[in-house]
């Protein structure tokens, strides 16, 4: 029952600075998540001309009591999609968030599955229990054909 | 892992390769690559057609529209400051010749709605104005890289002259300005 009352807390200290932000965003917040169309860089790091513009016109926009979400479709509705840092959560967008997480659960299980597959084969080739031959002192043994060439040279050389 | 499975694997994952090279081949290949090139004199091509949202009333305009028009196309913006200076001007242009045929289009890039209307009433724009939302019309079909750009169409929707890239009505810009518009009038 604590514990459910100090994640419920938790949970609560963690939503309330979020609608804190939607409800009554700040020109600086915003700046980092809007896009200067064309310097291609996030409104707080360009002084262009026309991002000076965004900017001014970002704060008329939280002078009107607008919320985060409310400026942003505006920013979209004047310029287009490419204005937000991140593409929304929706349609074919909705790739750019999933795709990522999908290639790394993809790319983990094809390493992890390899990498099974590796220590199994070990496995295999490993001899029966017992079956160590103390001469070979570790090592693997030969291929028969070779072993036969091998002492086949040896013998013309021992001649 | 059964042989064919592997197969399969193999082949699907060549194909994926495959698909992302080509498409960034692609990309490389058609980046930055607008339908009208960077110099124009001496060629005689079809002006990129468009239908923009216009500002100064409701509805549309596209540029086909006007055939049988000599149209001077001028991207511009609120926030560009050449704009500012080259605004009367064009106005002044548009007021001289249009018994001649003749229509400036304003085409509005990258801007706000209402610092664009603000502008026009400021300067006394009183020629048709449209607005290029995404700014693909001035980039990627016109292969523009800022504002003012100015392009001129003859009355047969081919471009004339070359684009001008800077305010119309100062000093060398002028004498093109001239010579292109006497050059789509004669269309």
């Amino acid at each position: 029952m604590r514990l459910a009352a100090a994640l419920l807390l938790g949970a609560l200290a963690l939503a309330a600075p979020a609608g804190a932000s939607e409800e009554r965003p700040t020109l600086a917040e915003l700046e980092t998540e809007l896009y200067c169309p064309t310097c291609a860089s996030p409104l707080d790091q360009s002084d262009a001309p026309i991002a000076q513009r965004m900017k001014a016109y970002v704060s008329d926009l939280i002078a009107e009591g607008r919320t985060k979400g409310e400026i942003k479709e505006e920013m979209v509705a004047q310029f287009g999609e490419r204005v937000l840092a991140a593409p929304p959560r929706r349609g074919f967008n909705l790739l750019a968030w999933v795709l990522p997480f999908a290639g790394l659960l993809v790319g983990g299980g094809a390493v992890g599955f390899a990498a099974w597959r590796w220590s199994r084969g070990r496995e295999d080739d490993a001899p029966p229990e017992g079956a160590a031959d103390p001469a070979l002192n570790g090592r693997s043994r030969l291929d028969p054909e070779l072993d036969r060439r091998l002492d086949e040279a040896l013998a013309r050389y021992d001649d | 892992m059964p042989a064919r499975l592997r197969l399969a694997a193999q082949v699907s994952a060549v194909g994926v390769v495959s698909a992302l090279l080509g498409l960034l081949v692609w990309s490389v290949a058609t980046e930055g690559r607008s339908k009208v090139p960077q110099r124009l004199e001496g060629r005689t091509l079809a002006a990129p057609d468009f239908e923009l949202a216009r500002i100064d009333r409701p509805g549309t305009l596209s540029l086909v529209s006007l055939r049988g028009k000599v149209v001077v196309v001028n991207f511009w913006a609120s926030w560009c400051k050449p704009c500012k200076e080259e605004a009367p001007f064009l106005e002044r242009t548009w007021q001289r010749y249009r018994s001649q045929g003749l229509v400036v289009l304003g085409v509005d890039y990258n801007d706000v709605d209402r610092d664009a209307r603000g502008f026009a009433r400021r300067y006394g724009m009183t020629y048709p104005l449209v607005r290029d939302r995404r700014g693909t019309v001035l980039v990627n079909d016109y292969g523009g890289t800022g504002v003012p750009e100015t392009f001129f169409v003859d009355r047969k929707g081919k471009l004339v002259g070359d684009r001008i890239r800077g305010p119309v009505d100062d000093g060398e810009f002028r004498k093109r300005f001239d010579r292109y518009l006497r050059l789509a009038l004669r269309s």
